[in-house]
């Protein structure tokens, strides 16, 4: 591999990144351009955006290898990325979001909640909740991309972190919203290239679709036994019903992943950057497409490359990655794959890196300087926007530290931990805000609250891999989880959280008189 | 089907394609929709933004 020629490209795909971010710092004069892109943004952008930061390195390579590990179940996962992350999205959430928003003028996820539920409580709390529960996520995707440049450009580790973290902060502290979206934009088109071409190749190198699928098909027999004994039965079939992988992947990866997406902050406030609802018919069409070209392909060739190991070296793929399910994409690039697509993989998957963690950079600034200083201290305007670039460097620097100090089980639960928690705390109140007037604002606390209390307690106590990695159960009541019981400590905190926070919301609204009708004509206005 | 006997599995390979057809002719169907709103809205943010400019006037002096 030419070293030099690799780090040039690298090179080049950072000053155009930078150019970007001008751009969006160059366009930007007031609080609204800062937070929500000044609510203009063309479909494209929107779109490609949305899914940019959707889609992080770890939906490629880690669920990727995890499709390599345990087989095209995980496609489950994709088509409820496609028709929940982005129909359902954009179309029954996004128009009423991007309406409500503007109606409310609101700038954040949390500014909506509180605006529509005339409650500063729920908007510090929710702002709260984001700036506390992201750092995990935001290090998972921050170290993971300077680990990346590590391996492949061959500079040191903590030279990586300081230059990935240094362009980062630097195009969303400036440039804001719109800095981020014009360089997510770049990278999502990156991405998709780099996804399309690997689906070709894959399918070309195994003699087409459906003798690559029959091939992998025909491997079921290779399943170690470990794996047979945790509910695998072949890479082209569901586990066993209800079996340990079973519960994992309906419940965590399918659910957790799948419906979470939803009330994801740094996403719902994607909708409200555009100008009208035209904007979001458009966007789904192109939204639509890139999610299948990301997530679709990853899990697609992950479980094909098992008939490529298989058939060049003997192995079934997580024996090529020697036991490492996240080495297994990119084991297969290097192997099966032409030397110049080795160079446009890399930059597409740090092109996924930087998509999200700009985004959960600006998200983080935009809680600790619109929700929570704003809120707690009443004070408005241009001191909020200092506030925010103050958070956001705040905010890399946490997920530095953390990288450094947290276990690695830890930081990689971070991204599930972060969904499950959002999906908890903010789905029901986010859904009963934009569909049911009746909903009050007693409801939506106590939702919020429920939502994120059970969650948190049900990861800290209950599921097994968060409560292990997290070991707060082990040191107080000397042991990983309280509920041994299959399959309890397999299910993902969301399958409990969610229905007691959504039931919860609505109880509780049933029972408080309803809001003002003048203010529910306001939020609901232009809204069919 | 396609290679692969799970129908859960080839059924949610197609289930991801539909998907995928069904968010591009959305969106084809509605490319042109959905802008009715936009013409009031900016009359409401060109008198927002003069208000806007008439407050930093009073307040600060600008």
């Amino acid at each position: 591999m030419n070293l030099l020629l690799l780090n040039v490209i690298v090179l080049v795909y950072l000053l155009v990144t930078l150019y970007l971010g001008y751009r969006g710092w160059a366009t930007t004069r007031d609080t609204e351009g800062y937070m929500v892109a000044g609510r203009k943004i063309h479909p494209y952008i929107m779109a490609m955006s949305y899914g940019a930061t959707f889609i992080s390195t770890s939906a490629i390579v880690g669920f990727g290898g995890m499709a390599g590990l345990f087989g095209m179940g995980l496609l489950w996962l994709t088509f409820l990325n496609i028709f929940v992350g982005i129909f359902i999205a954009f179309i029954i959430y996004g128009k009423r979001t991007r309406r409500m928003g503007y109606n409310l003028g609101a700038m954040t996820l949390p500014e909506l909640m509180g605006r529509r539920f005339d409650s500063q409580f729920i908007q510090w709390f929710s702002g709260l909740v984001i700036f506390l529960g992201m750092p995990l996520y935001a290090s998972v995707v921050l170290i993971g991309a300077a680990r990346f440049m590590e391996t492949t450009l061959s500079i040191d580790f903590n030279l990586a972190l300081l230059l990935y973290s240094i362009i980062i902060a630097a195009y969303v502290v400036w440039g804001g919203l719109k800095g981020v979206m014009y360089t997510d934009a770049m990278q999502g088109t990156i991405m998709f290239l780099g996804m399309i071409f690997l689906l070709i190749m894959t399918y070309l190198h195994l003699g087409g679709v459906t003798a690559a699928h029959q091939a992998l098909t025909d491997m079921a027999s290779l399943v170690p036994q470990n794996l047979a004994a945790q509910g695998h039965r072949g890479w082209t079939s569901m586990p066993a019903l209800g079996s340990a992988w079973w519960w994992t992947l309906v419940s965590t990866v399918v659910l957790g992943v799948g419906i979470g997406v939803l009330a994801m902050p740094q996403l719902a406030v994607r909708f409200m950057t555009v100008r009208s609802s035209r904007e979001l018919n458009r966007g789904v069409l192109i939204g639509g497409i890139f999610i299948l070209a990301m997530t679709g392909v990853a899990f697609d060739v992950g479980a094909l490359s098992n008939v490529f190991f298989y058939t060049t070296q003997g192995k079934i793929a997580i024996e090529a990655a020697k036991g490492n399910a996240d080495s297994i994409i990119p084991v297969y690039i290097n192997a099966a794959m032409p030397e110049w697509f080795v160079y446009l993989f890399m930059l597409t998957l740090l092109a996924a890196a930087m998509s999200t963690s700009s985004s959960q950079f600006h998200a983080q600034g935009t809680a600790i300087g619109r929700d929570i200083y704003e809120t707690l201290t009443g004070r408005k305007g241009t001191g909020s926007i200092l506030v925010t670039r103050a958070g956001i460097i705040a905010a890399v620097v946490i997920a530095v530290v953390l990288g450094y100090i947290l276990p690695e089980n830890i930081i990689a639960r971070g991204t599930s931990i972060f969904f499950g928690l959002c999906a908890a705390a903010f789905l029901p109140m986010y859904t009963c805000a934009l569909f049911w007037k009746r909903a009050t604002r007693a409801g939506a606390i106590a939702g919020l609250v429920t939502g994120t209390l059970s969650s948190v307690l049900w990861m800290v106590f209950v599921h097994k891999k968060e409560a292990e990695a997290l070991g707060i159960s082990r040191f107080i009541f000397g042991r990983d989880v309280l509920i041994t019981q299959m399959p309890w400590p397999v299910v993902d905190p969301i399958v409990v959280a969610l229905p007691l926070a959504f039931l919860v919301t609505i109880a509780v609204s049933i029972l408080t008189r309803p809001p003002d009708n003048a203010h529910i004509d306001r939020c609901f206005k232009g809204i069919k | 089907m396609l290679g692969i006997d799970d129908p859960w599995i080839w059924g949610v390979y197609i289930l991801c394609i539909l998907s995928t057809v069904l968010c591009v002719s959305y969106g084809i169907a509605n490319w042109n929709k959905g802008e009715e709103m936009e013409k009031q809205e900016l009359m409401e943010e060109a008198a927002w933004e003069a208000q806007e400019l008439e407050m930093q006037e009073k307040e600060l002096g600008m």
